[in-house]
This record gives structure tokens, C-alpha cells and sequence, in this order.
């Protein structure tokens, strides 16, 4: 630098190691990050290692990892479809109102209305759900066994307390609203109003404009949104924790008195009292679920990755 | 749905612009050529749609909201179909009928937000007293007690996050804006910080959990530990929102900086943060009003504990989440006294979280930068 600056004097006067000490920490937090990630996969497997070697017969249950698992990974699984079959039209209903149909001055407030719904706290939406909606759950879920009773799903003896597999998706469903909704909000936002515009100076009517430009427009941010909510819902813990009455086992009947636990709420049910080759168990169980989410998240990341690319939207 | 881009031009002129009977043919069902609904039809049907239900609620069925908005949403979305179908044609009425569908899925949503302020405040003014916020629950058995070291918890641990989170995410997102240029290291970042967003509170609690192994053997909880997995789930957060804020300031600021000779790292300091301060203090708020109701992560990683500990280094420390949580899963007997404990806590807690939001609005609102002239 010094000979640099003695050649040209009119070129920097000091030589910018605050530059370049910025630069590296933006950059090393950046990497930071990039490091923390790899870490929890690192950290996870090491401490999961334990039990992925033990004997079967020393793993909790008493038969091996994969039977400790798997009736939680379906317990996880089917609460988290429940939530995104409710969510799914409920949050593009939504979205098209805050951008389409509610009057503009008050649409962004809306907005934060909606948005409020994910500020609650997950351990309220617990205590929430099993004194509001498990009590008001119990007559609909005598209607479904008795009129519905032949599918699986629908057992012949629901549960009076209505802590079930269906009450969890319910608030699980309400949980992840927030999310699906900014999504579908953003992608119905930015439909090109040209198309919008073209489409009423066809004649068309409100609903049929948005079947035919806004929706097409927006459909791989609505299933990207609608993974994101998956993935959100397949990691929710604390409300699970409390609402669900939990036997062990595959059980398909949604509004029981056995249900399927999640891996999550298994997690925080079993760790405060673990030690030893449980919390390796444990540890085992949520490594399973962070490769479900993360898959689930990066193909949501890819498809809206993907879209911005071909939107056509330019 | 026929194609009614096609068909228009040529039968327009066979046509009446007002034909006397009804016709089948798509040009006859357009909006403009037939007779609307008076303005008053809608609100009227609406008002006494809800009047029915009302009145079926209170005498034969029940008076959920839920039964209450789904009722008058089925009544009035078929009256109002069908005399839309018989006066303006199906596809306005489509339309009517999808309005009334849209709104109902909306007040749906508010349904719940609506009932849980309702819950939580009736629930949990009870202990809403001055006992509640200057007590620890050591010794207390039954009646009595309060969230003091719960509150103090949630504070240190949440203020030990912000402090660790803030820099790093700002920083993160000072290197995606200003730096990365397009550069691999960027793209991958950006996609990995989106990813990140999406990890499971569990799953970072237990992260920081072996994380610590490391460090102080198994079975260890400090408050610390639980920070760690806090900031796994705040970084992302503020990263996203600090780095949206930095994309809006204009590229004009920057070179105007530049050439009067500011060196690029005094221009971030001074001109790209500095404009776009508002907008990141909003951003770090909504994360803090995030991470400070978690409670899986807090449950395996600082447990709980009766008495306060304010030191985050060593040791079990009560936390508002975890402290209502166990008040509601481990309560004595008689159970009240602890079940109001815990929607005492629950309602501190919502209005801890409702209060950053309002600030976060507030500061987005009174300092936004001027984006237009």
C-alpha cells in the first residue's frame, strides 16, 4: 500500500484496513452461519450415535430405534397433512381477500391482523386448545364417528376429553396460517396488473379475472407456501405436548382416545427426565425430523427459487 | 366456462344490447347486458340471514361463533347465488358466491385469534397481581407465589440472544447486500438462511444441547444454552428483515458517498445503515417477539427452577413459557391455584409479544424512509 500511495498522491491518503477488517466480519458472520448449520447436522449425528449402535433391546421401548420412530414419524406426519388440508384453502381464501376483495386503505392492516396469529405463543395455542377447542370438538367428532364411522379415520368411540389427532391438526392448521397466508399474499401481489386489467376489459367478472390470471400467476408460490406451512407444522412442539392424549403405536383413527404421538412433542415430553442412552434416543428422533423439514423446506426454497426465475413477471 | 373472448365480436352486432328473454348464449350472460341486483340486496339478505341463524341459534342450535359464522355464511351465500342467478346470471352469481366464501375464510381466521385473547385474559387476570410479578415460587406449595424469577429468566436469556443474534444478522445481511455480489458464497447463504428459518424450535434446543456436551458433560442447563438455541432461531430471522431493508436504499446514497471519497466500510456504517436504521430496528423487534414465547427449546436446555437465578452461566433458570407450561403439566392439588398461575404467565406473555409488535409497527410506521418524492 505504501508504495502504492507514494507513486499516485491524489489515490487513498490511509490505507483502508477498516475496510477490509469490515469486509471479513461481514463475510465470517455470513460463514458463521453457513457453519452453525452444518453443525446442528454435525452435532445431532454425534450425540445420536449412541443409540443408532446400541442393541435394540437397550433402545426405549425395548425394540429398537426404528420401532421407537416410526409411530411417531407417522403420528408427525399425519397431524402435519391435517393442518395443511385445513390451512391450504383457508390461507389462499385469505390472501385473495387481503388482496383482492378487501377494500385497499384497510388491506395492510389486515394483514397485520393475520400476521398477529403468529406472534401468539406456542405454549398459549396449547393451553388454548385443550380448554376452548378439545371441549368444542367433542360434539362434531360424535357427529363424524356416527355419520363417517366406515372410513379409518373415524373411529366408533371418540374421546370425550377431545384431546385427538384431529384437534392438534385443527390448531396446528391455525398455527401455520400465518405463514401460507404472507406467501400466497406475495405471489397474488405480484400478478402483473396488465393481466388483471386485460382480463375485466374482457368482460370478465372479479372471480373469473382471478381464476384466470391471478391464480395461474400464483400457483407454485401456492404450494411452495403450502410446504413452508408443512414444514412448520411437522416441527411444531408445544402444542402437540399438551393437547395430545398419546398411546403408543400406529393409530389411524383421528378422534380416539389413542393417538399417535409427534417426534417433537415426544422430544419435550420425555427430555426434562431422560439421561443416558434416552436422551441419545432422543437425540436420534429429532435428527430424523430435521431431515424431514429441512427436505420439505428446501423444496419449497427451490420452487420459489425456480419460479422467480420463469415468472415472467419481469 | 365458455370462452367469452372469442364469441363477443360477432354476435354483438345480432344482437340486443338488452335482450327481453333470457338467452343461454355467453354473450347474454355478460355482466353488462343484463339487469343488476339493487345496491341494498346484499347487506339486506346478510342482515337477515344472520338474524335466522340468530335466532336458531339461541332457541334450537348452538351459539358457537364458529356454527353462528359458518350458518350465516351457507344461508346467505345461497340466497344471495340464487337471486343473483335468477336476476344477473350464473357467472355473476359465481362471482357473488365466491366474495361470500373469500370473506367467510377470512373472519374464519380471526375466529381464533379473537377467542385466545379472549381465553387467556379472562383466564388470566385472576393472578394478575403485584404477588404475581414480585414472588418466586420458591417454597410456595399451592396458593401464593408469582413469575418474578420466570420474568427476570425470559428477560436475561432473551436479552443474552438479541445480543449474540443482532451482529451476526446484521452482519450476514451486510454481506448479502453490499458484498456478495453474485458471488457463490452469497447464493448459498441466501438459500441456507431461508432453510434455517424452518428448523424446528426442538430440533436447535437439542442442537444446543450437544453443543454443550462438549463443553460442560451431559445433562448440563444454563441459561446460556438455551441462548445459543434461541439465536439458531433468531439469526434467520433478522438476517431476512435486516437484509430487505438494505436492498431499499437507493444506489444514489451509495455513489454520492463514494465520491466524496468515504471509504465502503464508513458508507455502510454511516449511510446504508444509518437510513435504513428504522426498518432493521423493526425487523430485530418482530425476531425478539418471536424467540421470547418459545418453550421446547428453553424445556431441554435451561429447565426450570423454583427460586431466581439470575446468572445465565451456571445453573437451571425459570423461563415465562416453561414456567406456565409446568404449572399446567405438573400442578398440585388443588389444581387452581396452579392453573391460574399458568394463564397468568400466559397473559404477561401475550402481552409482552403484542407490545413488541405494536412497537415494531409503530417504529416501521414513524420513521419508514421516504421511498417516493
Amino acid at each position: 500500500m505504501s508504495t502504492t500511495s507514494a507513486d499516485r498522491p491524489t489515490t487513498r491518503e490511509t490505507p483502508r484496513y477498516g475496510d477490509r477488517v469490515f469486509a471479513g466480519l461481514a463475510t465470517g458472520a455470513g460463514v458463521l452461519i453457513l457453519v452453525v448449520l452444518a453443525g446442528v447436522a454435525g452435532f445431532l449425528l454425534w450425540q445420536a450415535l449412541p443409540a443408532l449402535t446400541a442393541a435394540p433391546e437397550d433402545v426405549r421401548g425395548g425394540e429398537g430405534l426404528f420401532s421407537y420412530i416410526y409411530p411417531l414419524a407417522f403420528g408427525t406426519i399425519l397431524t402435519a397433512l391435517i393442518a395443511l388440508v385445513i390451512a391450504t384453502p383457508l390461507s389462499v381464501g385469505i390472501a385473495l381477500f387481503i388482496t383482492h376483495y378487501a377494500p385497499r386503505r384497510i388491506a395492510l392492516a389486515l394483514g397485520y391482523v393475520v400476521d398477529l396469529l403468529a406472534a401468539v405463543p406456542s405454549i398459549i395455542y396449547g393451553l388454548w386448545g385443550v380448554y376452548v377447542v378439545a371441549p368444542a370438538s367433542v360434539p362434531v367428532a360424535t357427529w363424524l364417528s356416527q355419520w363417517l364411522g366406515f372410513l379409518p379415520f373415524f373411529g366408533p368411540d371418540p374421546s370425550a376429553s377431545g384431546r385427538t389427532t384431529l384437534v392438534v391438526g385443527v390448531v396446528l392448521a391455525i398455527m401455520i396460517l400465518p405463514v401460507m397466508t404472507a406467501v400466497n399474499r406475495e405471489v397474488f401481489l405480484q400478478t402483473p396488473t396488465l393481466h388483471e386489467e386485460a382480463s375485466l376489459a374482457l368482460g370478465a367478472t372479479r372471480w373469473e379475472m382471478i381464476r384466470m390470471a391471478v391464480i395461474p400467476f400464483g400457483r407454485s408460490g401456492v404450494i411452495s407456501g403450502a410446504m413452508l406451512g408443512l414444514g412448520r407444522a411437522l416441527g411444531e412442539t408445544m402444542a402437540v405436548a399438551i393437547i395430545l392424549s398419546v398411546a403408543a403405536g400406529v393409530h389411524l383413527d383421528i378422534i380416539g382416545t389413542a393417538n399417535s404421538g409427534t417426534i417433537a412433542a415426544d422430544i419435550a415430553l420425555q427430555f426434562p427426565e431422560s439421561s443416558g442412552l434416552d436422551v441419545n434416543t432422543l437425540v436420534a428422533s429429532g435428527l430424523v425430523l430435521f431431515f424431514i423439514t429441512l427436505l420439505v423446506n428446501m423444496a419449497a426454497r427451490w420452487i420459489i427459487a425456480r419460479r422467480a426465475e420463469f415468472s415472467g413477471a419481469n | 366456462m365458455p370462452d367469452i373472448d372469442l364469441d363477443v365480436p360477432d354476435q354483438r352486432e345480432t344482437q340486443s344490447p338488452r335482450p327481453s328473454r333470457p338467452d343461454r348464449s355467453p354473450v347474454a350472460d355478460t355482466p353488462l347486458l343484463r339487469p343488476n341486483l339493487p345496491r341494498y340486496a346484499a347487506p339486506a339478505m346478510l342482515v337477515v340471514a344472520f338474524a335466522i341463524v340468530l335466532a336458531l341459534g339461541l332457541t334450537v342450535w348452538s351459539t358457537n361463533p364458529v356454527a353462528l359464522l359458518l350458518e350465516t355464511a351457507v344461508l346467505f351465500g345461497a340466497a344471495i347465488f340464487t337471486a343473483s342467478a335468477l336476476v344477473e346470471g350464473r357467472r355473476n352469481a359465481v362471482d357473488r358466491l365466491v366474495t361470500v366464501v373469500v370473506t367467510t375464510f377470512f373472519l374464519l381466521a380471526l375466529l381464533p385469534l379473537v377467542s385466545v385473547l379472549v381465553e387467556v385474559v379472562s383466564d388470566g387476570y385472576k393472578r394478575f397481581d403485584l404477588q404475581f410479578f414480585t414472588y418466586s415460587m420458591r417454597g410456595v406449595v399451592g396458593e401464593g407465589g408469582g413469575a418474578y424469577a420466570a420474568i427476570m429468566g425470559t428477560l436475561i436469556i432473551t436479552a443474552v440472544t438479541t445480543v449474540v443474534s443482532v451482529p451476526i444478522g446484521i452482519l450476514t445481511a451486510v454481506y448479502l447486500v453490499e458484498y456478495s455480489r453474485e458471488s457463490r458464497l452469497g447464493k448459498v447463504l441466501t438459500f441456507f438462511v431461508d432453510v434455517m428459518t424452518g428448523i424446528p424450535s426442538i430440533v436447535a434446543g437439542l442442537f444446543a444441547v450437544a453443543l454443550f456436551v462438549l463443553f460442560l458433560g451431559p445433562g448440563a442447563r444454563a441459561g446460556v444454552i438455551g441462548a445459543v438455541a434461541l439465536s439458531v432461531l433468531m439469526i434467520p430471522v433478522v438476517v431476512r428483515s435486516t437484509e430487505e431493508m438494505l436492498r431499499l436504499v437507493p444506489n444514489e446514497l451509495r455513489e454520492a458517498s463514494y465520491a466524496l471519497g468515504v471509504s465502503r466500510w464508513r458508507t455502510i456504517v454511516k449511510v446504508v445503515l444509518r437510513t435504513s436504521v428504522a426498518g432493521i430496528v423493526t425487523g430485530v423487534t418482530l425476531a425478539v417477539a418471536r424467540i421470547i414465547g418459545e418453550t421446547a427449546p428453553l424445556l431441554v436446555t435451561v429447565g426450570t427452577t423454583t427460586s431466581s437465578n439470575l446468572n445465565p452461566f451456571s445453573g437451571r433458570m425459570a423461563t415465562l413459557p416453561v414456567f406456565s407450561y409446568y404449572e399446567y403439566a405438573q400442578p398440585g392439588i388443588p389444581r387452581e391455584p396452579y392453573l391460574d398461575r399458568a394463564w397468568a404467565a400466559a397473559l404477561t406473555l401475550i402481552i409482552i409479544v403484542m407490545a413488541l409488535n405494536l412497537i415494531a409497527r409503530l417504529v416501521s410506521r414513524l420513521f419508514a424512509p421516504k421511498t417516493g418524492r
